[in-house]
């Protein structure tokens, strides 16, 4: 009976527990309160950190919640409706405004619109809806030093990591490395091209962003609902390198994630790692690597005078709904980020970002991507805008492009199914939304 | 005779081989637990070695991330609340349907069956929504969504059973001067008992498991349960800390295997005692 | 006694009943209103009349999808419900270890879906890539793993189910037939099947509801790849909410009245069928 007496005290203490912990006091309203709804996981502990901090200096309850990774719409759609919806969520571009534009209060006026270096985001009616907090870059990351070890190995196809200006070349270095892999003490020239659904944004999204770009530069305009598709075999090229110079064979991709492949780079596996400057807070260990950009080259005749790819996701939207205290206890968190030098430094530093608000002149960017990305800049080469990745249709589009890659990956289907992606469904996606 | 003992014996030993391969999976997830998240993916069938074996780090980490003892206290209230509230109030509910048949009976019976047959995609949102309104959004207010949403299930086995169950016994304690709530406990309960076992069963596992629903009804700016932490543990962009989760996994599971475990013997016995003699 | 029962109707069933409204009434009929919407959130919804209904129909994805999960379906609870029949039998006869075998048979039912999807990818995929392959390779290797992961997790609790049926067997009836001469295969499909025939109704009817209705491990352990070939009803439900403009949420609620009404007729003639003469 000695059981049945544990299992009543175990049963007793944990109904007095959720009793108590369910009860707690509601702080006062009049100075109203900031519920953020949080996009990106990486940076939780951070924001965890700093809206702590503002409550305990201004009293301001300040909760933020981060959704999931890959949960945020759904937790959006869930959170917006509630009695204590979010005063403060995030969107990722114009076009998520067609669904959440009408929940978005116009900033014009406030301090975060009146600071902003960068383009904020409107629609009809309302002048300011969305201003984005940091700007971000992707391309190619190489390790530097086993980049410059291979440079000093004999018969090398360059000599020194800055040769690489086209994909030419690239290719020419990745099959060398890769042939040599034992020689360099890797395992493959790129760590894994991850397909797995969880991460193949690196490539449905972000690489997809090249032949998009340069379709619509060269028609010169920046959006598009249907595509002729002209570049898409210059998208195979960098792809088939993906997949042929990687650390394992190309029919085991479809089970790789991300994580995988900045493990692997991190275990200085692969000497080249597609992902953006984020990737840099991830993991500790991508931080003690010596890492710089290539722009992502695909074969494009005047490729050599691009930078990397630069653009922001991320914008910060108010609540329209919430109360007015609310609204105000928002904007006033947000003044408070971008101008304390405790926001700032964590936005800066600790998150790493790329800020776009005069407040942050004087700050040094953290982080080493950066620098990398001004780089090309500073040499006169244009960074390539985020025009492609902001024309994608849908969620459904991008899946889409992921299993028509799979299928290729394992050789179950040809590239032509690929190419009717960018191609057919392209349009269709666009005509039914 | 001797040839019963050999049939045993070869069963006992197919049972045996069929058992191991059986517990593989778990057996994989401890194992990795106690491997650096690189290798998992990687050699997920090696024991770790030298370079991989990382102690209880992933475990350590698991907790900090996610405060997890914090949050097990809550799934552990809600898991233990809901099943008991959704076992006493559905047998009784399941049992008068049975025993008193009209118009409103059958009808919460049927649509008691219809709800499982409900896919919870369907009703996510509208659910979410009626919780917030009525402010079930906190660990006692989830035990009455629970056991709306879970009545059908539970009312459909406990009157299936309650059909087969003799009406003598219950008319014999009706000339006793039983009221019915008397008959309810001295009676009806102690013989529904194996039915007890496996609801009660069924409940727990869905409620400690179950992710979509507290994620969506709780105020998960202050509750989150077990699964929605795991959860948390794919973290950014499509990382995914296998390692970690491995490690939650296992505490996740140790507190249920244990319940079973000192359970069994009643769970089995209570089955088996339970039993009417037909 | 009815009538001594009735004045209890408040204390035996008003509760239950009255969080039954709460919890799936309410939110089933407003679910119902949904599907005839176009909306964000609830809040914002506004009526658009049958328009997401007429979409369903066009959705050759969405018709791919029933028909996986329906064969999906017929083979889980086939072979869940004879092999945990079989389970059951063997561990009722006093073998050496059967309460050690009991447990590790219903151990796998203690984890949830979308772990136990992670925890077998990476099982099947690390036994596949012998092979160069993944699961991804083709919707048939997707629709096996996910057959194999259903039936090892269901297995053990059905088996339980039937161990507490086959216990209801009294031993007189079985040792009569014996006497009698009866075969065992005789005695299996007179005595034992029939008797343990309301067991085989429930048990049935939730591997069938089970079946249709998985989502956790569907999504944890193929995503639906490769290309939609093993996306099933509720998956596929998922991503119409999520996966194209607000304007696609009524549809994915069309998409789900009408699974719901469809799984409704399946499972009453399912339960007609298994029920046999008696009800």
């Amino acid at each position: 009976m000695k059981t049945k007496k544990i299992v009543a005290v175990t049963a007793m203490a944990a109904l007095a527990t959720g009793v108590l912990g369910s009860y707690n006091l509601v702080s006062a309203d009049e100075k109203g309160s900031v519920y953020y709804l949080n996009y990106k996981p990486e940076v939780d502990a951070q924001w965890q950190e700093l809206a702590a901090s503002y409550t305990e200096q201004t009293g301001v309850e300040v909760t933020v919640v981060t959704a999931a990774s890959g949960t945020y719409e759904q937790t959006l759609t869930s959170e917006i409706a509630k009695s204590e919806a979010p005063t403060l969520f995030q969107v990722e571009n114009e076009s998520w405004l067609d669904n959440w534009g009408q929940y978005c209060a116009d900033l014009s006026g406030s301090f975060i619109a009146e600071h902003s270096t960068a383009d904020t985001l409107s629609m009809e009616g309302v002048e300011v809806v969305a201003v984005p907090f940091a700007t971000e870059s992707y391309g190619i990351i190489y390790n530097v030093d086993l980049l410059e070890e291979y440079c000093e190995m004999d018969d090398a196809v360059i000599s020194s990591p800055s040769d690489i200006n086209n994909f030419e070349v690239l290719k020419a270095v990745a099959d060398d490395i890769q042939a040599r892999k034992d020689e360099l003490g890797v395992e493959g020239a790129f760590s894994s091209a991850g397909l797995d659904g969880s991460s193949n944004w690196r490539f449905t999204t972000h690489l997809a962003n090249m032949p998009i770009y340069w379709e619509l530069t060269e028609k010169g305009v920046t959006s598009a609902t249907s595509l002729d598709g002209t570049y898409v075999e210059n998208y195979k090229n960098l792809i088939d390198l993906y997949f042929t110079d990687s650390t394992c064979d190309s029919a085991l991709l479809s089970g790789k994630t991300g994580d995988d492949s900045l493990a692997e780079f991190c275990d200085e596996m692969a000497v080249f790692y597609q992902n953006g400057t984020w990737a840099w807070t991830e993991d500790g260990d991508i931080a003690a690597l010596n890492i710089a950009f290539l722009p992502l080259y695909t074969g494009v005749e005047g490729e050599e005078n691009i930078g990397v790819c630069t653009g922001t996701g991320n914008y910060w939207c108010v609540n329209k709904n919430s109360s007015e205290e609310d609204i105000q206890a928002t904007l006033d968190f947000l003044e408070w980020v971008v101008s304390s030098d405790e926001g700032k430094d964590t936005l800066a530093n600790k998150m790493a970002f790329n800020v776009p608000f005069d407040t942050f002149e004087d700050y040094e960017l953290a982080n080493p991507l950066f620098t990398s990305a001004n780089e090309y800049e500073a040499a006169g080469k244009t960074a390539v805008s985020w025009i492609g990745t902001q024309s994608l249709p849908t969620e459904n589009w991008k899946s889409a492009l992921g299993s028509a890659l799979i299928e290729y990956s394992q050789g179950t289907a040809d590239w032509s199914v690929v190419k009717k992606v960018f191609t057919e469904d392209f349009a269709t996606e666009w005509e039914n939304r | 005779m001797k040839n019963k003992k050999t049939y045993k014996s070869i069963l006992t030993v197919v049972f045996s081989i069929i058992s191991l391969i059986y517990v593989f999976p778990i057996v994989l997830v401890i194992i990795n637990s106690f491997k650096k998240k690189t290798s998992i993916n990687l050699r997920p069938f090696a024991l770790p070695d030298e370079k991989s074996f990382v102690g209880f780090e992933n475990y350590i980490k698991g907790i900090e991330k996610v405060e997890f003892f914090k949050y097990f206290g809550y799934s552990l209230f809600i898991t233990i609340a809901s099943v008991l509230v959704i076992l006493l109030l559905c047998s009784m509910c399941g049992w008068y349907v049975t025993r008193v048949k009209n118009i409103f009976t059958n009808s919460l019976k049927s649509a008691a069956i219809f709800s499982m047959v409900v896919p919870f995609q369907l009703i996510m949102f509208t659910l979410a929504k009626t919780a917030d309104t009525l402010h079930l959004n906190n660990p006692v207010g989830i035990v009455i969504v629970y056991l709306g949403f879970g009545a059908g299930m539970a009312i459909f086995m406990f009157s299936n059973f309650a059909k087969s169950m003799p009406i003598e016994i219950e008319e014999a304690a009706n000339i006793d001067g039983c009221n019915p709530l008397q008959m309810y406990f001295k009676v009806i309960l102690p013989i529904m008992k194996p039915t007890f076992v496996s609801v009660g069963i069924l409940e727990i596992m869905w409620i400690w498991n179950d992710y979509l629903l507290p994620y969506l009804v709780l105020d998960i700016k202050k509750y989150k349960t077990i699964p929605i932490v795991i959860q948390y543990l794919k973290g950014g962009f499509g990382s995914v800390d296998m390692g970690a989760i491995m490690a939650c996994i296992v505490l996740a599971i140790v507190p249920v295997i244990i319940i079973y475990i000192i359970g069994q013997k009643y769970i089995i016995e209570g089955v088996a005692a339970g039993a009417v003699k037909g | 006694m009815e009538k001594a029962l009735k004045k209890y109707f408040p204390v035996f069933v008003l509760p239950t009943a009255a969080a039954f409204i709460i919890g799936f009434i309410v939110p089933f009929v407003m679910a119902l209103y949904l599907s005839f919407c176009s909306f964000t959130t609830v809040n914002d919804a506004k009526f658009v009349g049958i328009h997401n209904y007429i979409e369903v129909f066009k959705d050759k994805v969405f018709l791919h999808s029933v028909g996986f999960s329906a064969i999906f379906t017929v083979v889980t609870v086939i072979l869940i419900n004879v092999l945990a029949f079989t389970v059951a039998m063997c561990l009722t006869q006093k073998i050496k270890g059967t309460n050690l075998f009991r447990t590790v048979f219903f151990m796998p039912n203690l984890i949830g879906g979308i772990v136990l999807g992670y925890v077998w990818q990476l099982l099947f995929n690390g036994i596949l890539a012998y092979f160069n392959r993944t699961l991804t390779y083709s919707s048939a290797y997707g629709f096996w793993g996910l057959v194999i992961l259903l039936s090892w997790q269901q297995i053990g609790y059905m088996m339980i189910l039937y161990i507490a049926g086959l216990q209801n067997i009294s031993g007189d009836m079985l040792e009569a037939a014996q006497v009698d001469g009866a075969t065992g295969a005789q005695r299996l499909f007179h005595i034992i099947i029939p008797s343990v025939r309301p067991t085989i109704v429930i048990c049935t009817f939730m591997s069938l509801t089970n079946g249709f209705k998985l989502f956790d491990q569907n999504l944890a352990l193929t995503a639906g790849e490769p290309s939609h070939g093993t996306e099933m009803v509720a998956l596929n439900i998922y991503n119409t909410f999520y996966g194209s403009t607000a304007a696609y949420r009524g549809v994915g609620q069309a998409k789900a009245v009408i699974f719901a009404i469809a799984l409704a007729i399946v499972g009453m003639i399912q339960m007609r069928l298994t029920a046999g003469k008696e009800d």
